[in-house]
């Protein structure tokens, strides 16, 4: 993990977003990472997805467990404060900072190591809790910075490298988030970027806990011919359910290339969630609906992507708790201390 | 000859029967009567059917240790009957039910039975069985009453405070007050020769537990934060703090809530939410007991290390493992202190007293801000579980929060260079920023990976040993920003060192080694890391004694480890068998290694 700062150069051509920032100002420094890996592919349709929100890249708060996809917060977003914690417990931290300041918008990555074993717990736990964030799983099957061995999310009969066949079931982050209540959740090819950044934008904006389990190879241990997390075998696998584009309310952007109806979803913030179907029959309003989906497909040997479910009307963590407008990590003496009047009153309780 | 104010009384009752309201308002009128009184409640981890005992000791002299031997013993219980007879003192009193006879049992002539038939004066007056089964203790209550002379009065006005709203619950708690007290009256003698009386001693003084004196201070801190997970004896802690919240803390308004509650999955994940809002600028604390410590020693470690304010709460009781979970000891030190792998070490506050626990939960976020470090205070279930008389509460409210070494967006405005790990002020302590605080400054990656003074990681062998020098310096700061110990020295020959609970049976100890020909200069120790008056005392002193309540002197470890003290310099007097240490044992113990070693009992040694 050696840090490479990135040059910062304007090229000419670069356009200016409505805060008169560029694309270069989203990004972070240079990955690590190794050639080809889908993780970078993960964090450039992030940086991409802030530029074209036009959020200040400081507004964002960036953690991350640990492994391969939690390294990947240092590679975009340099303007912002980023947490590299430990293994498996990014959903506590995020939600730690999350309570602290609701103003900022909190981006997870978490991997399927992390989030899908040592982490199950903390994920299904967030999940329920309702945390206002974006949660992106790089999801590539594999423990890559130990060198490949199996994880969680593997399909049952997907080989290793050397052509050991994984013995156990799959755990389908997807099918949990869905399962246990989450408003927002997707399912995306860090190769599509065209599908990916809308997705991310949309989950940016959802006030709510929003999932994206991306599939995410690994091109080191886990981009083989017996692999079913491979490129290969994910783009012949695809079946893209549902392409989402946010539409900010002053900017109405028309998807050009979907064929299909289009349905419109109203955003608690006052935006505009358009979706377009491929299969005339998806509702992403069903929960239940895209629980079945997800889980036939899957039976299928397909993996679904786009929105899954969206419910437009979410609340999050902040309205359970009926916190103040004020951010709690700005309140002072004058809003917390009660003072020694009232515990004159406390005391006198205690006799 | 007639005493007053001067006894320990024991109820021994069945869990979940309805005792420990009854045997609370017992303690709480005798506190409205201005007499001092320490409770404690020796319970099972069990909701319902098993033994469980509640003690009060009255003392004018303010002796609130435990004392092995009781003198009134309620005993209500008659799977225990046999051994609660046995822990009565010769010369003592066992009230007891006498509805079927006089249990075969009692064998003991030397105490002075009181029978009174209870089950039978409740079945005339009341059919419910609910109400039988409840009354029986209210009757207990009212016998208690006309035996110890307690102020009548007292009584029925709690009644009456508890039950406001219930109206219709006052007046058979009342009557069933007045079975207990009209039997008495007519067919024992009373008041017996160890009674109460109305006194003044108390002034301001109030009667609370630890946890719940704890959870005023963490409001009283400004912790705005608190995520914990269920366990003995810290819940009563959390539930105190989202109690007096939902008070002090709600805006008269909006009804918005200053404050957040989190019941997390596990331990783990209520650190790591405490770790989160840390990091982003939040005061937060957790509180748990020992088996919690374990889980969260990866987090501290991580705290430790990217240096991220924490506040937690150690409510100890007896290990290892599950241990004994309704059992007091202070065995948690050596974990606390060291908690997680690598070099780590964190810093300790050790409360002694309800006061003393808000004192230290909202200075331990000031500390923690300042130090960017987790501080635990190590409390146990003793000090957070039992009520106990108090000194009152204070505030000064021109006390200032320390938020520590924050810059804001007008500082990195002002500054060239950001390094979130440099050491300007040589005191080991960086300047961090808040996420969100400056578009194009002070952004920096927290990680719990090495990395150099700008926050960058590295793996560079000088870098690396630079950052870990630097902690060891911060380390000499919190040294002088902790509590110090507190010492009564007349420059005696020997001394005794004590801490946390300990604390509470030592002024009795010390009088009854007076008695003996032993006088003994103190030593309380507060916090940890040690300041250098705690290395001037054991050096000053030929013999130094130390009390804990653990088995393996964990304190003694840690001062002999981190002071560079010879082991013997310092003998241990160590109980651990869970229920809180007593005054006689600390005597027993001081006094056997005076003989063992033929030390001569001189009182006074000029040097």
């Amino acid at each position: 993990m050696t840090f490479v700062a990135k040059p910062k150069v304007h090229h000419p051509l670069l356009q200016f977003n409505e805060i008169g920032l560029t694309r270069r100002d989203y990004e972070g420094a240079v990955s690590t990472l190794c050639a080809g890996c889908g993780h970078d592919s993960v964090s450039a349709a992030v940086a991409i997805a802030c530029n074209e929100l036009a959020i200040p890249p400081h507004r964002f708060a960036k953690i991350s467990g640990i492994g391969c996809s939690s390294k990947t917060p240092s590679y975009f977003l340099g303007a912002s404060h980023g947490f590299n914690s430990v293994h498996g417990r990014m959903p506590s931290v995020a939600t730690g900072a999350n309570l602290a300041n609701h103003e900022l918008h909190c981006i997870g990555v978490s991997g399927d190591g992390d989030s899908a074993s040592i982490g199950v717990g903390q994920f299904a736990h967030i999940v329920r809790r309702k945390v206002n964030m974006l949660y992106i799983v790089d999801n590539n099957g594999t423990y890559g910075l130990t060198k490949g061995q199996f994880s969680a999310t593997n399909d049952r009969g997907s080989t290793s490298k050397r052509g050991v066949p994984n013995l156990y079931s799959p755990i389908d982050l997807v099918s949990m988030a869905l399962q246990i209540g989450a408003s927002f959740v997707a399912r995306s090819f860090s190769g599509d970027k065209q599908q990916l950044v809308p997705l991310i934008k949309a989950a940016i904006m959802h006030k709510g806990f929003a999932f994206i389990d991306v599939i995410s190879p690994c091109v080191m241990f886990n981009n083989h011919n017996g692999s079913t997390k491979s490129y290969q075998y994910v783009r012949e696998h695809t079946a893209s359910m549902v392409d989402a584009q946010l539409v900010m309310p002053h900017e109405q952007i028309e998807i050009e290339y979907a064929p299909g109806t289009l349905k419109e979803v109203d955003m608690p913030d006052g935006s505009v969630l358009r979706l377009r179907k491929i299969s005339e029959s998806y509702d992403p309003h069903d929960r239940v609906g895209a629980l079945n989906h997800v889980q036939r497909a899957q039976e299928q040997g397909d993996v679904i992507t786009g929105l899954l479910y969206v419910d437009p009307i979410a609340s999050d963590i902040h309205e359970v708790l009926e916190t103040p407008t004020a951010p709690l990590n700005q309140l002072g003496e004058a809003e917390l201390c009660p003072g020694s009047e009232a515990l004159t009153a406390v005391n006198a309780g205690f006799r | 000859m007639t005493s007053y104010n001067d006894f320990v009384i024991r109820f021994a009752n069945v869990n979940g029967s309805g005792s420990a309201s009854a045997n609370g308002m017992f303690a709480k009128a005798l506190f409205r009567m201005g007499i001092p009184v320490a409770s404690r409640n020796i319970f099972p981890s069990n909701i319902q059917g098993l033994p469980t005992w509640f003690e009060v000791r009255i003392s004018e002299e303010e002796y609130f240790g435990r004392r092995s031997e009781v003198d009134i013993m309620v005993a209500m219980n008659a799977e225990t009957f046999e051994q609660d007879v046995a822990s009565l003192r010769s010369g003592g009193y066992l009230l007891y039910d006498s509805t079927k006879g006089r249990d075969p049992k009692l064998a003991r002539d030397d105490v002075v039975p009181i029978g009174v038939p209870i089950s039978r004066l409740i079945l005339s007056e009341f059919t419910d069985p609910k109400q039988r089964q409840l009354f029986k203790n209210i009757v207990y209550l009212g016998v208690l009453t006309s035996l110890l002379n307690i102020d009548f009065s007292v009584i029925t006005n709690m009644v009456s405070t508890q039950y406001k709203g219930k109206d219709e619950l006052i007046q058979p708690n009342i009557h069933a007050l007045e079975i207990g007290r009209s039997y008495a009256q007519n067919y024992l003698d009373c008041p017996l020769p160890i009674q109460v009386r109305h006194s003044e001693r108390l002034g301001d003084r109030i009667f609370i537990d630890g946890n719940e004196a704890a959870a005023l201070g963490a409001i009283y801190g400004g912790a705005t934060i608190c995520a914990w997970y269920p366990i003995t004896p810290s819940t009563s802690m959390a539930e105190a703090y989202e109690k007096h919240a939902s008070k002090l803390r709600v805006d008269p308004d909006t009804s918005e809530n200053k404050f957040a509650i989190i019941q997390a999955e596990d331990e783990l994940a209520a650190l790591g939410i405490v770790i989160g809002a840390g990091w982003n600028g939040a005061r937060a604390f957790t509180a748990t007991s020992g088996p919690g410590i374990s889980l969260m020693t990866e987090f501290l470690g991580l705290a430790y290390f990217a240096e991220i304010p924490a506040v937690l709460f150690d409510i100890q009781r007896a290990g290892p493992s599950t241990g004994m979970p309704t059992r007091t000891q202070q065995a948690d030190l050596l974990a606390a202190a060291y908690a997680s792998h690598g070099d780590t070490k964190h810093p300790l506050l050790f409360p002694s007293s309800p006061r003393e626990c808000f004192d230290f939960a909202a200075s331990a976020f000031d500390f923690a801000d300042r130090l960017q470090t987790p501080i635990l205070v190590m409390s146990d279930l003793d000090l957070g579980m039992n009520e106990i008389t108090s000194e009152a509460l204070e505030w000064d409210d021109s006390r200032k929060y320390d938020r520590g070494k924050v810059l804001g967006a007008d500082d990195l405005d002002k500054m060239e260079v950001f390094g979130r790990y440099l050491d300007v002020d040589g005191d080991g302590i960086g300047y961090r920023t808040l996420p969100g605080t400056h578009p194009s400054k002070g952004s920096f990656f927290t990680r719990g990976t090495s990395r150099d003074e700008y926050a960058t990681y590295t793996e560079d062998p000088d870098a690396y040993s630079k950052n870990m020098d630097r902690l060891l310096s911060k380390w000499e700061t919190a040294k002088t920003l902790l509590p110090a110990a507190e010492i009564h020295s007349e420059e005696r020959r020997a001394g005794i060192i004590y801490y946390g609970t300990t604390t509470t049976p030592m002024s009795e100890c010390l009088a009854l080694l007076d008695e003996q020909g032993i006088e003994l200069d103190t030593m309380r120790i507060r916090a940890f890391p040690f300041g250098p008056e705690v290395v001037e005392f054991i050096d000053n002193h030929e013999i130094v004694f130390m009390v804990e309540q653990n088995r393996d002197a964990q304190m003694k470890m840690l001062m002999t480890n981190e002071l560079d003290l010879l082991p013997s310099s310092i003998q241990s007097i160590l109980y651990y068998g869970g229920m809180s240490i007593s005054a006689d044992f600390i005597v027993d113990e001081v006094l056997s290694y005076y003989q063992t070693n033929n030390i001569p009992r001189i009182k006074v040694v000029s040097s």
